[in-house]
């Protein structure tokens, strides 16, 4: 093992699904204020290896360590609470509640106050300022009043990353981030990810690989639930086999 | 900050949430009022406060909450049942009683939780279900404890604060069940708009978030099934202190359904649903029944297939979109 622990290691990942492996064995390092991008053909297992990072499922095998302590056995609330956050492919939201108060919950949650019985969570101001502060970051302050349902996708796309934000990550797990954005709206998403603050490690799931080698400083493979090959977006674009797998069946459609 | 008019606007709208309105009189007005000019109706008006503030706490799990049961008259039957053995075994003191029937409608409420809450939607529905039958068998089993299907005889309950007997005109009954609700809608008021009752909300709408933002779901719904399942314990109680009897129909599953359309008849998930829905429910029964007693299950079966095909909201969705459109023509 390395001096300073990865920000987020798995080893020896397993999940089946009955008689079907979706993750076979993987061993993955999120490094430290990584830039890393998880890519894969559709069903590759690259969901399925974000719910049981984030612990949505239980691995059959393997361990997960976040900032080097395994978390394995713990439930999803408590890796969040160890600074893990994520995005959803498709948007996971509070529909029926204004923009301000979907980032408001998780600051709230964040800050340990969301269970507080008896005082108005009006009070908590500093929730609400915080909640405001964060979406003034993200450009989407003047949203702040709507209801998240009211919004076009391209800009709940943007209020998902400004929840995950709230929770002050130190692993941020982005899955398709771009997912089911029209392209114009597509420039605002990448400049929001580039922007993010340097210390956290980033890994985005991506299909989209212009974007993919906009972002990522390493990039890993998976195939049919297994690491096919890890390495810098030079070395990834010149390999023969992703080539094949994928970008080959990229080049068909 | 910087922030437009629309965004403090929006942050003045979650930060006064809270505030009341002149309108949340309303209710309270009224049923001083009807205290007044309704004297031979009182022991239906007290009723009629028992299932709102039984619809109340069904309110809490299921409008904010997103907790589909159909069992929480479980909780009622064990309020009221705790009542009644208290007071046909000398423990005659009412306000005592009560608060202890909360307490056992609570605990049973954290046992039954910590099972039932593992699940969601058309499961979580049948197990509840199961709770409440399995309950109600129990009962008439049990019954040298509860009386069986005869229900519990020589309820014996004290003058409350030792001043008002439970007199034949309901009077006592109707303040006490009054003073009572007022009490647990300030309480369920207050919660729902607290940070807890916010994050409730937040499990409604979306559970995989909730996880996904750190949210202890399970600690959350079971602390919520808890709170209202002992103020179902107190509106049960209510009911046992204010007829001197509790039957074994307090605990029937028709009880569960009952509170049920009572909250779609007024519209759940907005604190007053319950204020609006029993009233309706209960006068509408009382009358038809009066009528004919088979004009009273077809009357509801129409009114329910009205509001489940044209106002999903129930009589408040209703008066929001009325006030939406009279807004609407009021700006041209």
């Amino acid at each position: 093992m390395s001096t300073s622990a990865a920000a987020l290691e798995t080893r020896g990942l397993c999940k089946s699904f009955g008689a079907l492996p979706v993750a076979s064995d993987i061993d993955f390092r999120l490094e430290q204020g990584a830039r890393h991008a998880l890519i894969g053909p559709n069903g590759a297992g690259k969901t399925t290896f974000v719910n049981l990072v984030t612990g949505a499922l239980p691995p059959s095998a393997g361990r997960i360590y976040l900032g080097g302590e395994d978390v394995t056995a713990l439930p999803q609330a408590r890796r969040v609470k160890r600074g893990l956050a994520r995005t959803f492919q498709i948007n996971t939201l509070f529909r029926g509640l204004s923009v301000l108060e979907n980032v408001a919950l998780a600051i709230g949650e964040r800050m340990g106050v969301a269970g507080d019985l008896m005082r108005p969570a009006g009070s908590r101001s500093g929730v609400i300022e915080r909640a405001f502060a964060a979406l003034e970051r993200l450009g989407i302050a003047e949203d702040a009043g709507r209801l998240v349902r009211e919004l076009p996708y391209g800009r709940q796309r943007l209020v998902e990353i400004a929840v995950a934000l709230g929770l002050e990550p130190k692993v941020l797990l982005l899955d398709e981030p771009a997912a089911g954005v029209p392209g114009a709206e597509n420039g605002t998403i990448v400049e929001t990810i580039e922007s993010l603050p340097a210390e956290i490690a980033v890994l985005i799931i991506e299909h989209d690989m212009d974007l993919v080698f906009r972002l990522a400083r390493r990039i890993t493979v998976l195939v049919q639930g297994s690491v096919l090959v890890e390495g810098t977006p030079a070395e990834i674009g010149a390999d023969p086999r992703v080539r094949e797998v994928y970008l080959g069946e990229r080049e068909h459609r | 900050m910087t922030a437009t008019a629309g965004a403090e606007q929006a942050i003045g709208r979650l930060a006064g949430r809270h505030r009341l309105r002149p309108l949340e009189a309303l209710p309270w007005v009224i049923a001083i009022a009807a205290y007044f000019l309704f004297p031979d109706y009182l022991p239906l008006g007290a009723q009629v406060l028992i299932m709102v503030l039984f619809a109340l706490s069904l309110d809490l799990i299921l409008g904010y909450g997103g907790i589909i049961t159909l069992g929480q008259a479980a909780f009622f039957g064990v309020g009221g049942y705790t009542a009644g053995l208290l007071g046909a075994h000398g423990w005659s003191e009412p306000i005592t009683g009560l608060l202890a029937a909360g307490a056992v409608a609570g605990a049973f409420g954290v046992v039954t939780g910590l099972i039932v809450l593992r699940t969601e939607k058309l499961t979580l529905l049948m197990l509840t279900l199961m709770v409440n039958v399995m309950l109600y068998e129990a009962a008439n089993k049990a019954s040298t404890i509860t009386g069986g299907s005869d229900g519990l005889q020589g309820v014996v309950i004290s003058p409350v604060l030792g001043l008002f007997r439970f007199d034949i005109f309901g009077r006592t009954a109707y303040l006490y069940a009054l003073a009572v609700l007022f009490l647990a809608w300030l309480l369920v008021r207050r919660i729902v708009h607290s940070p807890f009752g916010r994050s409730l909300t937040g499990i409604r709408e979306n559970v995989a978030r909730m996880h996904a933002i750190g949210s202890p779901v399970l600690l959350r719904r079971l602390t919520a099934y808890t709170i209202a399942a002992a103020l179902s314990g107190v509106a049960g109680a209510l009911l046992t202190q204010a007829t001197q009897f509790v039957g074994q129909e307090s605990l029937s599953v028709d009880r569960s359904g009952g509170v049920l359309i009572v909250l779609i008849l007024g519209g759940f998930g907005r604190l007053y649903g319950a204020f609006v829905g029993a009233p309706l429910y209960m006068i509408a029964q009382d009358r038809l029944s009066a009528l004919d007693p088979s004009y009273w299950p077809l009357a509801i079966g129409a009114l329910l297939i009205a509001v489940v095909m044209l106002a999903r909201g129930g009589v408040l969705g209703i008066c929001d979109t009325l006030i939406a459109w009279l807004r609407r023509r009021g700006r041209p």
